[in-house]
């Protein structure tokens, strides 16, 4: 049975960097992931990272557009620790190895972004995340010796003691089928968001708000799980992301008249307004019925206006996109895009040094909610949200193992994991498909939890899920094996989808009002009177049914104002 | 919607039984890729199929596999592309080579290609002192390795890599590419460690047989086989390291010949590639070059008279061309990662003949 001071699930960002952190205090530290590392989503962030680095600027400015682009929605002692700590964290960056462009002086090179005042986004090409999950990987085999990798391990459970404290998890082992418990005095949770609970998503499949749901189960709340970020641009057919890297650029949205229509809804920032309104005028173009393309249902995105051999070097991954997914050359022709499903700002709800309310359990990334984004996360703040608090965890889970002796855990989790595996194995095969579950609740999250909601949509929406839900304990799978038995894991990550979604519809449904991503129909309008406020949701035990309750929203120098771009 | 059919090459370790082919039929648009049928198969029909997936647009490298016997991503191949491809109908889809199987299209890359990228050091050895803020360094030097930092470890020049088909020790494409992802870093403080390290390994980046299979391979234009040649040409003209394959002396040898004869002179080629006929280290090579060098006079490829009295001249217009190459202040690299001009966006670019005119006059 392994023991470890620090035990990380998730070895995107947020995980390699909180396992570098700890390993750096000294203690015993393991990494755990259901696939490698390198696959973790983290690797799909384009545009690249924010920090006030540049002599004309200041990192509260960085902090004033952040609690603006949150809608006021964000906990600003938490966003003055992020951007104060950002030049430092992407300056660790570039000394272990990130190939960050460089500007004719040989310094790191900056580019727009949405709603940031000034130019503050370092970048590789548009490759960002995934230059930076590879560098990070590499800092993992250097310091092979201090952390240990469990690399296609797939958690089933948090644990557990009398005294409510985490103790470990219970997790199999994809490749021989073997279920182990992994002892731990602290946990980090970093496993990312659930995109996959939305058809279609930019969000790859492993993401399926595993750490979300164990959390939850395990009791901790969900915080701000209603807003859920529509990226505006999107590939219309498969929902692929085209970076934000290419408004930043300085390529344009146009309808189907031609027209630049962001001058409606953002005279100053135009296409670099925040993602929330922007993805809302796309939307509002579209079901006016002035989209482009096949039933109307896209914008152009054209980037032809930004020269070809800068878009050649700074934007190759669209270029590659465009070509072999759309069958567009995007530097000779706008490209077709529309608003789709990107990130969850909402998650476990954590301190700024990523503890959540249960002893031993700490959480970072987009699987947690510190609140740094609050109603809607700005470009190129999602890495840097992973690499601060990703640290800070990994930190602080070492100094709280430091202080801790080693848990006994009872086995009784281990034994209950295993027998759930193989009630799934053993299901007959009269269920319905779990491809077929999946989609159906994919298609009702992006038609009623979407860019615009109301409350009819969403009491649908609950309903769908809650039955989902049922159908999920009986849905049939396939595979009878156990090495490599993705199937199963299927099954269970279902699970952990529909629980995740659940949260997000009863939190929707309760904030009524619109901030940031949450825009409702019914309540146009933001409500601070009333709605100034996180959403927290707990799993009550003994129902098993999701428990609404409030939590204050933390101001330190930015007066909520009219938010306008 | 057209239909396809897939023809999967499945394996289950816990049967007993070989791997045995299973054919699907699905239902796509013909430019969806081939992990979205393997998906709907998997969805609609047989939920045991295995395969790694995650991003379906070729940035998280989980999908190699083979498709009509071509290495590559499943997420990155059109449906039509691969059946035009295939000589039967069928869209036949395998493991990739190279690397023992798990289970259906499930490969172990930890045994053979993290293995290899792990020998080649594989993070910064930064330079000292650590500056404040930023190294500064060339702008182009980064863009440079960029492309190699653009590979996604899927794993694909591996499957198909010759040389390692023959030497299973070869470093191989990824993890040499790795490896000039530091020595063109210049950040890095030990190039020529690195460097001599890689030369030094029997199976290091000599043995690559540069047939190209990589760069046809690879989803990301990463290149493989053209930054294994960078490292050898850095090797050789930066730090004059000698690897054990003599090809540094070897080139050597070939340019001051041709410097020397104008053409190339076969028979001072060997012994000059030894340090000369009369180095200790060319007499066995002679020797044992004899049998091929009396062959080739008794099919009169070799006469003596061309053998000793080759006109040591070169034309006044080679000596230009030397001079011209070796003026330049810096080693020219082919960087084909970034192509294009500014100048391409422009209303009336300039015709390329005046440019050149201009440039020369």
């Amino acid at each position: 049975m392994p023991e470890h001071d620090v035990l990380i699930i998730g070895a995107g960002l947020a995980g390699q960097r909180a396992a570098l952190a700890a390993a750096r205090e000294g203690v015993s530290v393991a990494i755990m992931s259901k696939v490698h590392p390198v696959r973790s989503h983290s690797v799909a962030a384009a545009g690249g990272i924010n920090a006030a680095m540049s002599v004309d600027d200041d990192w509260r400015s960085h902090a004033y557009d952040t609690v603006k682009g949150s809608d006021y929605l964000g906990d600003q002692d938490a966003i003055e620790i992020m951007c104060r700590e950002a030049p430092g964290e992407v300056m660790h960056l570039e000394h272990i190895g990130v190939t960050f462009h460089r500007n004719e002086r040989g310094e790191l090179d900056l580019r727009p972004f949405g709603g940031a005042s000034i130019a503050r986004t370092a970048y590789v090409a548009d490759i960002t995340g995934q230059a930076m999950l590879h560098v990070l990987y590499e800092q993992l085999m250097k310091h092979s010796s201090t952390v240990e990798r469990f690399e296609e391990w797939f958690t089933t459970s948090l644990l557990r003691n009398d005294d409510g404290h985490c103790t470990g998890v219970v997790a199999r082992d994809i490749r021989s089928g073997a279920m182990e418990m992994f002892t731990a005095k602290s946990v980090i949770i970093a496993t990312g968001g659930c995109g996959q609970a939305y058809l279609p998503t930019t969000n790859g499949l492993i993401v399926t708000g595993d750490g979300m749901a164990l959390a939850y189960r395990a009791g901790a709340p969900l915080m701000d799980m209603e807003m859920v970020q529509y990226h505006p641009t999107c590939l219309v057919d498969q929902g692929f992301l085209i970076t934000e890297g290419a408004r930043g650029e300085g390529a344009h949205l146009l309808n189907s008249e031609g027209e630049r229509f962001m001058a409606k809804a953002a005279p100053n920032k135009m296409e670099l307004a925040s993602r929330d309104v922007v993805s809302r005028a796309e939307q509002t173009e579209i079901d006016e019925g002035r989209g482009v393309g096949p039933g109307g249902k896209g914008i152009y995105l054209d980037i032809t206006v930004v020269p070809r051999k800068r878009t050649l070097e700074a934007l190759r991954e669209i270029v590659n996109i465009g070509r072999d997914f759309a069958g567009v050359d995007i530097t000779r022709e706008p490209i077709i895009i529309r608003p789709g499903q990107h990130y969850f700002m909402g998650g476990v709800k954590t301190d700024v040094d990523g503890r959540t309310p249960i002893p031993g359990l700490y959480a970072a990334g987009e699987v947690a909610c510190v609140s740094v984004h609050g109603g809607n996360r700005l470009g190129a703040n999602s890495l840097l949200d992973t690499l601060i608090f990703g640290r800070r965890a990994g930190e602080h889970a070492a100094a709280r193992a430091n202080d801790t002796a080693m848990p006994k855990a009872s086995d009784a989790s281990l034994r209950d994991d295993a027998a759930m595996i193989e009630a799934i194995i053993a299901r007959p095969r009269d269920g319905r498909r779990i491809s077929e579950i999946k989609e159906e609740l994919g298609e009702t999250m992006n038609r009623y939890c979407a860019v615009f909601r109301d409350e009819a949509g969403l009491s649908q929406a609950l309903e769908v899920v809650v039955r989902l839900k049922e159908e999920a304990t009986k849905a049939a799978i396939d595979d009878r094996g156990t090495v490599f038995n993705q199937d199963v894991l299927g099954a269970i990550e279902l699970g952990y989808m529909l629980d995740t979604a659940e949260a997000v519809v009863v939190a929707a449904l309760e904030r009524k009002e619109s901030r940031g991503a949450q825009f409702r129909t019914d309540y146009p309008e933001r409500n601070d009177a009333e709605w100034l406020k996180h959403i927290d949701i707990n799993l009550d035990a003994e129902t098993e049914r999701p428990t609404v309750s409030y939590s204050p929203v933390t101001i330190t120098q930015w007066q909520p104002e009219e938010r306008k771009y | 919607m057209s239909e396809f059919t897939l023809r999967l090459r499945r394996f289950d370790p816990e049967s007993g039984e070989p791997p045995y082919w299973d054919e699907h039929t699905i239902e796509l648009e013909p430019h969806r890729s081939v992990l979205e049928g393997i998906l709907q198969a998997r969805g609609r029909f047989d939920g045991s199929i295995g395969i790694r997936c995650s991003c379906r647009a070729a940035i998280c490298g989980s999908c190699g596999v083979r498709i009509n016997g071509q290495p590559g991503l499943a997420c990155h191949t059109h449906l039509d592309e691969a059946l035009a491809r295939s000589k039967d109908n069928l869209i036949t889809v395998e493991p990739m080579g190279n690397m023992p199987v798990i289970k259906d299209l499930i490969v172990d890359m930890d045994t053979v290609h993290w293995k290899k990228v792990q020998s080649v050091t594989p993070w910064l050895l930064g330079r000292e002192p650590v500056p404040e803020r930023e190294y500064l360094v060339d702008r182009e030097a980064m863009v440079d390795v960029t492309q190699s930092m653009a590979c996604i470890q899927c794993g694909a020049c591996v499957s198909d890599c010759l040389a390692m088909e023959v030497d299973p020790e070869f470093t191989g494409p990824a993890a040499l590419a790795k490896a000039y992802r530091f020595v063109g870093d210049p950040r890095d403080a030990e190039h020529e460690e690195r460097l001599r390290s890689l030369a030094e390994d029997p199976h290091g980046m000599y043995t690559c047989t540069h047939c190209f299979k990589c760069v046809d391979a690879c989803p990301k234009d990463v290149n493989p086989m053209g930054q294994i040649m960078r490292l050898r040409r850095i090797a050789g003209s930066d730090h004059h390291i000698e690897d054990r394959n003599n090809g540094y002396r070897h080139e050597h040898a070939f340019v001051e010949n041709i410097r020397r004869n104008g053409l190339l002179h076969e028979a001072d080629l060997l012994p000059d590639s030894y340090g000369g006929k009369f180095h200790p280290r060319a007499v066995p090579e002679l020797i044992a070059s004899m049998p091929v060098a009396i062959r080739g006079m008794l099919r009169g490829k070799i006469t003596l008279r061309k053998a000793l009295l080759h006109p040591h001249k070169a034309s006044k217009e080679l000596r230009a061309i030397f001079d011209k190459v070796e003026s330049k202040p810096k080693r020219y690299e082919l960087n084909l990662y970034v192509s294009g001009t500014d100048a391409d966006n422009d209303p009336a670019p300039v015709a390329p003949e005046l440019a050149n005119a201009e440039g020369s006059a």
